[in-house]
């Protein structure tokens, strides 16, 4: 079953060179949103599979694990691509308004597939180093994505963003080259195995701190998030949405993974620096939050802020906790992009995000104002919205395991969230326009506003129905975090029965 | 032949080290080009020294003699060395990109996405 695998991997690639060979037309935008249409089903194929059948491996070019490249994706990869296709799909309709003709020429359909084509095989792939190679192709594509069009701050906060992602790289290489010095195997299924039965364990932990920090820094984890919120509030909004959405999410995934599948025998180190690192990043995220007044750079706080509670899942290490955590990935992806792509329109309509330059939009755009509520009551954990879900497991998993420190912080930064999004509320949507002027939905023509206000809709209601019917998503999750705390489904079907 | 090249990675990373502290961007991306290459002789490294040794197998087996030198490590490095390439390249760009727009390559000096609190 691996075209299973392959079709979601190759449709980015071929939707990005069409999209580039179609640039100069009309059509270069509507072949990314078909191509993006046709990557949802591909992936919503992919999904269905996984749920239906389990785990699926297929080996690149015909050669058997641990030889060749392998492909493979159990519940929490499956539900990750499709959730980067619900994503795309959103960000390219809203880029029909978003980008100006010129960005296009640059270039821009094409490195926004290709971003996703790389979001997408890190999300698949079995193999250590292809890790490393999709790693690439998404740094290289958001490399230029961010500065596309080369404004001053572009160019100020991609020297940032692309020195401290170029560092974390070569980190990951090296631990790459070590550990497969040590275990001669590059596959993860082949890695789980071998890497136990190494004798000096004490190495095994060192390689670890060296993926624990190249991961942390795409995750954008304290104290590695500087170049976060130095970026990410200068591109394009589709770029800052996406890159909100998934970009981060990607580091988070990799420590994931490496550290339920590989790195699983010095917990008492790794996942307790993890359990750490998770409490900082929660609150210097939602600290510089508040001391900020612009809505991207706040948003961008929050991002740093939100990975917090993701690590704080995976760093305690429970069934539960891990629930909380694939949980927390989906719904922050959905709720985060949608969050930017709101301040986009903000921007269109009143001028700007700095929220000393606007206001009064409550009063005349009320149905910004309600989109708007839904991913921010959402991000601050507002029963009954998909955030509370999330935010519930992970306290409860907290308390169960007796880490009273870690869940009083997760509710205070809770708390603290909450005071970030009504700041954005009371200033962009209630007070008055400082100028005098009324920001409304009708200066925008009736195609904008249905390529602008149709992703965030769609995004909005997905936030709503994962709030309102949390049980299959929970259980999902259950599943999904099952899978990684016992990964001899995923170890067999990539090397077969005989490897076990 | 692992001691002369754990010392000489060593002095890569060392160097490369201080370059990247220096807050002139250009140093910064010398800085990254010494130390990519001390990864790429740590996965070569890492992965088996032998010499003398190609792994080639002889006519009429099927297999390679143990011992013979492990390609896999040199298709990683090549595969590295290539992709550093092209990052390297865009990195220069952006740097004179940088040079050009904002009109200085000392880190310290790039204020415009986020500007200091008095100036704002």
């Amino acid at each position: 079953m691996s075209w299973l695998l392959t079709i979601p991997l190759v449709l980015p690639f071929l939707t990005a060179v069409a999209a580039f060979l179609t640039r100069e037309s009309d059509w270069g935008r509507k072949v990314s949103v078909i191509g993006n249409v046709v990557f949802l089903g591909a992936a919503v194929l992919l999904f269905s599979h996984v749920y239906d059948k389990g785990v699926i491996a297929g080996q690149m070019g015909g050669w058997p694990a641990p030889f060749g490249i392998t492909l493979v994706a159990d519940y929490l990869s499956a539900v990750m691509v499709v959730i980067t296709a619900i994503t795309a799909l959103a960000v390219s309709v809203y880029a029909l308004s978003d980008i100006n003709t010129r960005k296009e020429y640059l270039g821009y359909h094409a490195l926004f597939n290709i971003l996703i084509g790389g979001v997408t095989g890190a999300f698949i792939t079995g193999d250590l180093f292809n890790l490393y190679v999709w790693f690439e192709v998404m740094l290289i594509s958001s490399f230029g994505l961010l500065v596309l069009g080369g404004s001053k701050a572009q160019i100020d906060g991609g020297v940032k963003y692309v020195t401290i992602n170029l560092v974390s790289t070569i980190l990951f290489l090296s631990g790459v080259g070590l550990l497969y010095g040590m275990t001669g195997t590059l596959n993860l299924a082949d890695l789980a195995l071998t890497v136990p039965a190494l004798e000096n364990q004490g190495l095994v932990t060192v390689v670890a701190m060296m993926f624990m920090v190249a991961f942390g820094v795409k995750a954008a984890v304290f104290p590695l998030f500087f170049w976060l919120p130095a970026s990410y509030h200068t591109p394009a909004f589709s770029v800052s949405a996406v890159f909100a959405g998934l970009l981060t999410k990607v580091g988070v995934y990799a420590l994931i993974r490496m550290f339920t599948l590989v790195f699983d025998q010095d917990i008492g180190f790794t996942h307790t620096v993890l359990l750490w690192v998770a409490a900082l990043t929660m609150v210097t995220g939602v600290l510089g939050a508040a001391a900020q007044n612009d809505m991207r750079k706040i948003l961008s706080f929050h991002i740093v802020s939100q990975i917090g509670y993701m690590i704080m899942g995976l760093a305690l290490y429970t069934p539960l906790a891990l629930v909380g955590a694939v949980f927390y990935l989906v719904h922050h992806i959905v709720v985060k992009a949608n969050l930017f792509l709101i301040a986009g329109v903000a921007e269109r309509i009143a001028g700007s995000t700095d929220l000393g330059k606007i206001g009064g939009m409550y009063k005349t755009a009320p149905f910004l104002g309600i989109l708007f509520l839904i991913p921010a009551f959402s991000l601050a954990g507002f029963p009954p919205l998909s955030g509370f879900w999330a935010k519930y497991v992970l306290v409860a998993a907290a308390l169960e395991d007796q880490a009273w420190i870690i869940a009083g912080v997760a509710l205070l930064v809770g708390l603290l969230t909450i005071y970030s999004m009504t700041k954005i509320w009371a200033e962009a949507f209630w007070k008055a326009h400082p100028e005098g002027t009324d920001p409304t939905l009708a200066t925008l023509t009736a195609a904008e506003r249905r390529n602008l206000l149709l992703p965030i809709g769609g995004m909005a209601v997905l936030t709503l129905i994962i709030g309102f019917f949390p049980q299959p998503f929970v259980s999902f999750a259950e599943t999904a975090s099952m899978q990684l705390l016992d990964p001899s489904p995923y170890i067999e079907t990539v090397l077969g029965e005989a490897a076990q | 032949m692992e001691a002369l090249l754990a010392i000489s990675i060593g002095v890569l990373v060392a160097a490369a080290v201080y370059l990247m502290l220096a807050r002139h961007v250009l140093r910064f991306i010398f800085g990254l080009v010494l130390i990519s290459n001390a990864a790429n002789l740590t996965i070569f490294t890492a992965g088996r020294l032998t010499e003398g040794m190609p792994p080639l197998i002889e006519l009429g087996q099927v297999a390679p003699d143990p011992g013979v030198a492990n390609a896999l490590p040199q298709a990683l490095v090549l595969t590295a060395i290539v992709i550093g390439f092209g990052l390297f390249a865009f990195a220069l760009i952006l740097m004179f990109r940088a040079y050009t727009t904002l009109g200085t390559l000392d880190s310290d000096e790039m204020r415009i996405a986020e500007p200091r609190e008095d100036d704002a």
